[in-house]
């Protein structure tokens, strides 16, 4: 009986890694610049997770296999070498492990939140709001208008609030329910939520970040492929949380230009 | 000689039934000044519904719509004084649907207490969100193919209506006192019917113009009486 429950957790350990090794839910294409530093840590991570729980199975599925044939009673009632070497050998694997993954990502990480943009960056705002985003691209004057949270009309369209009747910088202003931006160009996008918490998650560009409400954030990503993918927000915001999407539309410059154009003119 | 009009009116509305008179008050609103440009709404959010326009002919924003000849469309005129209907309730049930992420109508006219059908058209869900403040506020959430949601307001006021899914949809129900209203068509025309003679306060409201009346006298029990409104627009 023993034995056997041995042989099944070693099956349950094998197959359970088995999807993980074999990439049987591959991760969804990486369309950013910066993508492949997300995905060396996934993989470093789950490498040495994977290791450490594999191993802890394998060596439980060996003691239970090796004490099999004791008797009832002769439990064991120390731990070999005493409690303090024990916690002091699982705090400096673990510690180990942590600081080799936080060192090995730091680079990622610092990428995305500690280096500054380019200076050529092209900049947007993000809106997030009960349940939907709005993208707002800077006009010809390359300045966003000021926001002015009572001027918010969703009737007029005025999802910003912007007052477009004393705030020239505001009149030219792009303002879009779709994330169009150019492929190869870096992009900075600023987000502010106008209620609660929200989050812009596109797993094809590695980014996800909280929108947090009060706080005025920025991240800034490169994607390097033309195509159509989903931004979804993946922090529970309410009600219509499961129809908070957009759509997230790389496209060559030229043609971004004549999308900004036209959109320009449907303002 | 106000006072003898009203007797008139009241003795005539006791001994005929309502429905004999014919005085009518008829006209268009107007708007003088510019309006804001129709924005296009972005419905890229809900392919569904995107999908029902065709991209030479977007669907815009509704809460200024101007006609030819400066006509002003959407204006709900109603008698807000003199009519003398009040609790008359009308017994048939008004529409609201939802279709291509809009409300059709965008403006809906009803009387108090009267009852609204609202139904969904989309293969989309719907929040339908009254932002009422006499009557109470709710929300109710309306999967595609549910059943028409159904719903009155005893209190008049008009109450915008906005969708909780999708933030560009917009309109109002306008909850009146009377049945002698009219929202105006495309060319800025309404007529106000089966009147019997009195002293009127004829009020005719916008949505983002605001609110203008005018006082009206129909003597003869056929008489048509032409009057028109003008509202100040605005650029933004």
């Amino acid at each position: 009986m023993r034995k056997a429950f041995a042989l099944i957790v070693v099956l349950v350990a094998i197959g359970s890694a088995v999807p993980v090794i074999l990439h049987w839910w591959p991760m969804a294409p990486d369309i950013s610049a910066d993508g492949h530093l997300i995905d060396q840590q996934m993989a470093s991570t789950m490498v040495e997770v994977g290791s450490a729980f594999l191993l802890a199975q394998f060596l439980l599925a060996y003691f239970v296999y090796r004490s099999a044939d004791r008797g009832t009673h002769e439990n064991i009632r120390s731990i070999p070498g005493g409690v303090k070497l024990a916690v002091f050998v699982a705090v400096a694997f673990v510690g180990a492990e942590l600081l080799a993954l936080g060192m090995q990502g730091q680079r990622a990480w610092a990428i995305q939140y500690f280096s500054t943009p380019d200076p050529n960056a092209m900049t947007i705002q993000a809106q997030a709001g009960q349940f939907a985003y709005y993208f707002r691209y800077p006009g010809l004057d390359g300045k966003l208008g000021a926001t002015h949270p009572e001027k918010i009309n969703e009737g007029d369209q005025n999802f910003f609030g912007l007052d477009l009747e004393k705030d020239v910088a505001a009149r030219d202003d792009v303002v879009s329910a779709e994330l169009a931006i150019p492929v190869n160009r870096q992009i900075r996008l600023l987000l502010h939520t106008k209620d609660v918490g929200h989050s812009f998650y596109v797993p094809e560009l590695r980014v996800q970040q909280d929108f947090v409400p009060g706080l005025d954030l920025m991240v800034h990503f490169t994607a390097t492929k033309v195509g159509k993918y989903e931004i979804v927000c993946t922090q529970l915001c309410g009600m219509g949380h499961h129809s908070m999407r957009a759509y997230l539309r790389v496209m060559p410059q030229a043609e971004f230009d004549d999308w900004l154009k036209q959109k320009a003119s449907e303002q | 000689m106000r006072f003898k009009i009203a007797c008139a009116a009241t003795m005539a509305l006791l001994v005929f039934p309502s429905g004999v008179w014919a005085g009518t008050i008829t006209g268009k609103v107007k708007v003088d000044g510019p309006t804001p440009k129709r924005k296009v709404i972005d419905m890229s959010k809900e392919p569904a519904c995107a999908k029902e326009y065709s991209p030479t002919d977007p669907p815009r924003m509704e809460s200024t719509i101007t006609g030819p000849n400066n006509a002003l469309v959407d204006v709900v005129v109603y008698i807000s004084a003199g009519a003398n209907d009040e609790g008359v309730m009308p017994s048939q049930v008004v529409t609201i649907d939802q279709k291509g992420c809009r409300y059709i109508r965008h403006i809906t006219a009803i009387h108090t207490n009267q009852k609204i059908k609202i139904t969904n058209s989309d293969p989309a869900i719907h929040n339908v969100h009254p932002l009422a403040e006499a009557n109470r506020e709710w929300n109710q959430s309306q999967t595609p193919g549910a059943a028409p949601l159904d719903a009155k307001f005893a209190e008049a006021e008009f109450i915008p209506v906005k969708c909780n899914i999708h933030p560009w949809m917009h309109g109002y129900i306008a909850v009146l006192k009377t049945n002698h209203y009219s929202v105006t068509d495309g060319s800025g025309g309404f007529s106000l019917k089966d009147l019997p003679p009195g002293k009127y306060t004829v009020t005719a409201w916008h949505e983002t113009l605001g609110t203008q009346t005018q006082q009206v006298i129909i003597g003869g029990a056929n008489e048509t009486k032409t009057i028109s409104f003008t509202f100040k627009g605005k650029a933004y």
